[in-house]
């Protein structure tokens, strides 16, 4: 420790040796998984022992480099395309993932507005209430919620006493079950931008729009969304990423139905003891949350500039 | 106008309610006398006697606040060190490449986190018979997020920090590394608190990762009660639930009591400062 601050205090070597210690940390810890992620998705399937053989055969001196770990994922065993377990799997993660970012929106948008009405000593109080059920475990938040939404559930049964029911419909393991838990457990995610967006409008762009012979409601479409489109964009990609690869959710309220590409990677992992597919299953989810963040950010950037 | 005002309160009382009818849910049935997850037919203390006896949830826990502590410290001084060199080193090789991997962990799904670490660690033990699967790789795995978190917190704080206290500190001739220890860090107590809390309860919440690194016989507590949750619900894991919500409760209420009283020790100490 004394070493360290000695080489510190000289002030020569402190400037290297901070950079270097997350860099390394990260190198280590994030940027070789990926690299070794990314190697073993184009090897061969391995034995017991080790799941995979190297890409490199040393005794013969061949390359082996496998296509088949992304092909497979493409075109089934019959050689039909985009017929496989893993095409459905992902369309149906964007589907779900794309829906549950717009009912957040529906839902959230009205909400993070009325808290932007609401007085202003009470709006921190309103902020707080949103995010304080995040610090309780999602895992039992979502667990409680296998409970509310069972055949003879609290939700059904108030269902059947409203009487907008007539039988108690089956909720749990089913889309219902899986997008209420999606849209709770990222409503906040979507509530915080749109309301930081919200409450930065100046009410006085408003009141120009009437006096220029707006109808609220035509103000509200023509002046408030359009100017809070940056708090939209950055709720539904904060809903959106994470849902892709929700894995906990679906394993608990959806049914096999459902299937989404987190779990489907999970058991190419555990259950068919398939690492080079599975890395490749990997690959492809990482290019495919990438892919509309560079975007978002480069439209976000020309929106800054422009 | 007053009518959408209406409106918009009463849509707030139903997310409002929406969001906490889970966590309601899970206390009172927590006190049920019976095992019936849908009717309320008696008060008891039955499932918290159980959750005493229940080996698997208490040594979860155990765990669990062993393996978040960890991360929670680590993922501060991770955090720390990568919230520094993102704001105060504008300029060095490979910045790009650091501000992208430091940031990546927050959008990368948990299972490929997971799996990529898996294989590392995999990797690691082939070549140097070393780590055994365990506490050391679940910390390791949940640092990685954690960090991600903590820097992205700190790195808030320290880019609205005062500069000018830090040259004051250098003017009277302290070393880099003394105005680091002795005026920076100081300054950002507040955030490294924080960071702490988030990063522990991101470690303490986390069932992919922990399920991906972690080795024979060690389950954390999320691990636990994910098992249970596939064979279907059991008014302990409510108990767990209830007992986890009052601690965050009050640590929540600890942790708000804290900053208030410093906000106004400060304003105390600047007010009489001025005055002398």
């Amino acid at each position: 420790m004394t070493c360290i601050a000695a080489l510190l205090g000289r002030g020569w070597m402190g400037r290297p040796l901070v950079i270097a210690v997350p860099y390394v940390w990260l190198g280590l810890f994030f940027l070789a998984p990926f690299a070794i992620m990314f190697y073993i998705s184009w090897v061969d399937m391995g034995n017991d022992i080790l799941p995979f053989k190297p890409l490199w055969d040393e005794a013969s001196g061949v390359l082996r480099l496998r296509f088949d770990n992304y092909t497979s994922l493409w075109r089934s065993d019959q050689g039909q395309w985009f017929d496989t377990l893993y095409v459905d799997a992902y369309l149906r993660s964007v589907w779900y993932a794309a829906l549950s970012a717009c009912i957040c929106l529906l839902v959230g948008y009205p909400f993070a507005y009325a808290m932007t009405r609401a007085d202003a000593r009470w709006q921190p109080l309103l902020l707080l209430m949103v995010m304080l059920p995040f610090w309780t475990s999602l895992l039992l938040r979502v667990y409680a919620w296998k409970g509310l939404l069972a055949d003879q559930g609290i939700v059904n049964q108030a269902l059947l006493a409203l009487g907008w029911v007539q039988t108690a419909p089956v909720l749990l393991y089913t889309d219902v079950s899986l997008l209420v838990g999606m849209a709770y457990v990222y409503l906040p995610f979507m509530v915080l931008p749109l309301y930081a967006a919200l409450s930065k409008q100046n009410p006085q762009w408003l009141e120009a729009a009437y006096d220029l012979g707006c109808t609220p409601w035509r103000a509200f479409w023509i002046v408030t969304v359009p100017l809070s489109w940056r708090g939209i964009g950055a709720g539904m990609i904060l809903v959106f990423v994470p849902s892709l690869g929700e894995f906990v959710i679906p394993s608990l309220l959806g049914g096999p139905e459902n299937l989404m590409i987190g779990r489907v990677l999970w058991d190419e992992m555990f259950t068919a003891n398939n690492w080079p597919r599975a890395s490749a299953l990997a690959t492809v989810l990482v290019l495919a949350i990438v892919v509309p963040l560079v975007w978002y950010a480069r439209v976000a950037a020309k929106d800054d500039r422009g | 106008m007053a009518k959408g005002l209406w409106a918009g309160r009463a849509w707030l009382a139903l997310v409002y309610a929406f969001l906490y009818a889970p966590l309601l849910y899970m206390v009172v049935f927590s006190f049920n006398s019976t095992r019936q997850d849908a009717r309320y037919t008696g008060f008891s203390w039955r499932w918290y006697e159980a959750l005493l006896n229940d080996t698997k949830l208490v040594d979860g826990f155990w765990l669990s606040v062993q393996v978040a502590t960890l991360t929670g410290l680590l993922s501060v001084v991770v955090g720390t060190f990568a919230a520094y060199v993102l704001v105060r080193y504008r300029r060095f090789g490979g910045r790009s490449l650091f501000a992208g991997m430091a940031h990546a962990p927050l959008v990368m799904p948990e299972v490929v986190v997971g799996l990529s670490l898996l294989l590392l660690m995999v990797g690691i033990q082939t070549l140097l018979g070393w780590p055994e699967r365990g506490v050391l790789t679940i910390v390791i795995g949940h640092t990685l997020l954690g960090s991600a978190y903590a820097m992205v917190v700190i790195q808030a704080r320290l880019s609205e920090m005062d500069r000018r206290i830090e040259e004051a500190a250098m003017d009277l001739g302290a070393r880099p590394y003394q105005v680091f220890m002795l005026v920076t860090l100081p300054n950002m107590t507040q955030a490294l608190v924080a960071a702490f809390l988030l990063a522990f309860t991101l470690s303490f919440d986390d069932v992919v990762i922990a399920e991906f690194l972690s080795g024979p016989g060690v389950n954390t507590l999320p691990q636990v009660v994910f098992g249970y949750a596939r064979r279907g619900i059991n008014p302990t894991v409510f108990a767990a639930a209830t007992l986890l919500m009052l601690a965050v409760t009050t640590a929540a209420v600890a942790y708000s009591v804290w900053v208030l009283r410093r906000s106004r020790q400060r304003a105390d100490e600047a007010k009489r400062a001025l005055a002398s």
